[in-house]
């Protein structure tokens, strides 16, 4: 992908006069040599697969480890009796973010977003608006586009993956990738999206990657929560007026860097953190020890 | 390189792009490379794949890709059962390989007319994979581009021959290597290309003495 920093989108949108999201898309038809209806047909399925998936969620399904499964249903009947505490529109956030989740961790088709670790950040915080007839589906797929954008910059100049920069490089991503997209939707400016993801990814900065057992189960699906909630923040701060002292750019290098130094024991490698509490030894040993099918 | 589909991608059946779509491409492209039904697979998983890959399913992954499937096929999780429908018989098996790539799976496979094939590939992150080796000898090409894999006697002028019948069908190679066992020995061109390579080219590699196997991988979604 030939976009390289957040600047260089800004750049582009200013020499270009076209916004944020067509630069990206502009980009993709360049680099993969693709027509513009090529391009948006594929974001269009990508997207119906973001709802599909929660659309095909049950709660009855268990990972195979047992660890994981049914929270998305236990959300969403909790919403039923009671109102969340953060209102309905977070609590249908949480719901979506575990249901996706979930559905990763128990073998289901899902979008990897930027990871598959973290899939359940996009999709939670658009699929309520959707739903609600808020915004439209050519309205989510520009955000689509955005979001896009945001993830090519931050795997090119830090990383996304956990076992290269941690859980800030895979939830943190996708926060701010979920932050510039919810900016787009509600009619936010260029500037207003790199702010939206410089807080993003500066609040959940040094987060770890510890697996237990090594699975993408524990903590990862509830994390998918904590980077919707995240991305919903940073993305009214930004349409309040409120900016990143740092700039953005800034900000995705000292991720990288901060990835960087992270110790291996806290990059995937399920050597530490919550992978090594006894509860995440006593499930690696009974998983070792299970069975063959 | 990344593309945006990349990063609001793959899309795939979970839990790990790494372990699971990895997995699955590797299945896959190690039957293509066979070239015919599979009908006994022994698999050799090493590191990360060994020590984690039955949580990430990426043993039902491996079988997945054997039987043809995609990385987003609903089926990933049941490909056991539907491995012994279709009469394929697999062992899973451990190995510590040295200077590898923490997900790799060594593939000693058997096709339905007696083909036999050894794969040694590896999943370097984000459901791109690398072919490591074939039958022993290392080639190292990742299956986005078509490719090409010409195994020949080692003499001179086979790679005149073949690059002469890509350029005479306006194929243009984009990465090619040569390997081989032994001076003299079996020798392996591992050749990278822009375009798709037609059926009678390939047809017509195959007729060359010397030549004795043509493989033929194209790309998801060429």
């Amino acid at each position: 992908m030939a976009l390289d920093s957040m600047q260089e989108i800004l750049d582009k949108s200013q020499a270009w006069g076209k916004s944020f999201w067509e630069v990206v898309l502009e980009t993709d038809m360049q680099e993969r040599e693709v027509s513009r209806e090529d391009s948006l047909d594929r974001m269009r399925h990508t997207w119906r697969s973001m709802v599909e998936t929660s659309d095909g969620y049950a709660s009855d399904r268990r990972s195979r480890s047992g660890l994981v499964g049914g929270d998305g249903g236990r959300m969403r009947e909790y919403m039923e009796e009671h109102e969340p505490i953060g209102g309905n529109f977070l609590g249908q956030v949480i719901a979506e973010a575990l249901a996706t989740g979930e559905s990763n961790a128990c073998m289901r088709r899902i979008v990897a977003a930027p990871t598959a670790g973290a899939c359940g950040v996009m999709p939670a915080v658009l699929i309520p608006l959707y739903r609600s007839g808020k915004v439209s589906e050519d309205e989510v797929v520009k955000a689509l586009y955005v979001a896009s954008g945001i993830g090519a910059v931050v795997a090119y100049k830090a990383c996304i993956a956990g076992a290269s920069g941690g859980c800030q490089a895979e939830i943190g991503t996708a926060s701010a990738m979920a932050a510039g997209a919810l900016v787009q939707l509600r009619g936010g400016n260029e500037e207003q999206i790199c702010h939206a993801v410089a807080m993003a990814l500066k609040n959940l900065l040094g987060l770890v990657c510890d697996p237990v057992a090594g699975l993408v189960e524990v903590p990862c699906v509830k994390r998918n929560v904590v980077g919707a909630a995240n991305a919903i923040c940073a993305a009214d701060m930004a349409l309040a007026g409120i900016t990143s002292r740092i700039p953005v750019d800034q900000v995705i290098d000292a991720m990288g860097d901060v990835g960087r130094r992270l110790p291996i024991e806290f990059r995937e490698t399920a050597l530490g953190g919550l992978a090594v509490t006894p509860f995440g030894q006593k499930v690696k040993e009974q998983l070792k020890n299970a069975p063959e099918e | 390189m990344l593309d945006i589909f990349d990063i609001l991608g793959p899309i795939m059946v979970g839990p790990s792009s790494s372990h699971t779509a990895g997995a699955v491409r590797i299945g896959n492209i190690a039957r293509t490379l066979l070239g015919n039904e599979p009908v006994e697979a022994k698999l050799l998983l090493h590191g990360s794949f060994a020590e984690t890959g039955r949580g990430h399913g990426t043993d039902r992954a491996l079988v997945a890709g054997l039987l043809g499937m995609q990385p987003d096929d609903l089926d990933i999780p049941n490909s056991f059962a539907l491995a012994r429908e279709r009469g394929l018989h697999f062992t899973f098996g451990e190995v510590q390989l040295r200077e590898a790539h923490p997900n790799t799976v060594v593939l000693d496979l058997t096709g339905q007319g007696g083909e036999h094939l050894k794969v040694q590939a590896c999943s370097i992150g984000g459901g791109r994979i690398q072919v490591d080796k074939l039958d022993d000898v290392p080639v190292g090409f990742t299956g986005e581009y078509n490719t090409l894999i010409i195994y020949n006697q080692d003499d001179c002028g086979y790679v005149s021959e073949v690059s002469k019948a890509l350029s005479q069908a306006q194929v243009n190679i984009a990465n090619m290597r040569l390997r081989r066992q032994g001076k003299g020995g079996l020798a392996i061109m591992v050749i990278e290309v822009d375009q798709k390579i037609p059926q009678s080219v390939i047809t017509s590699l195959r007729k060359l003495e010397g030549i004795r196997k043509a493989t033929y991988y194209e790309r998801e979604g060429a």
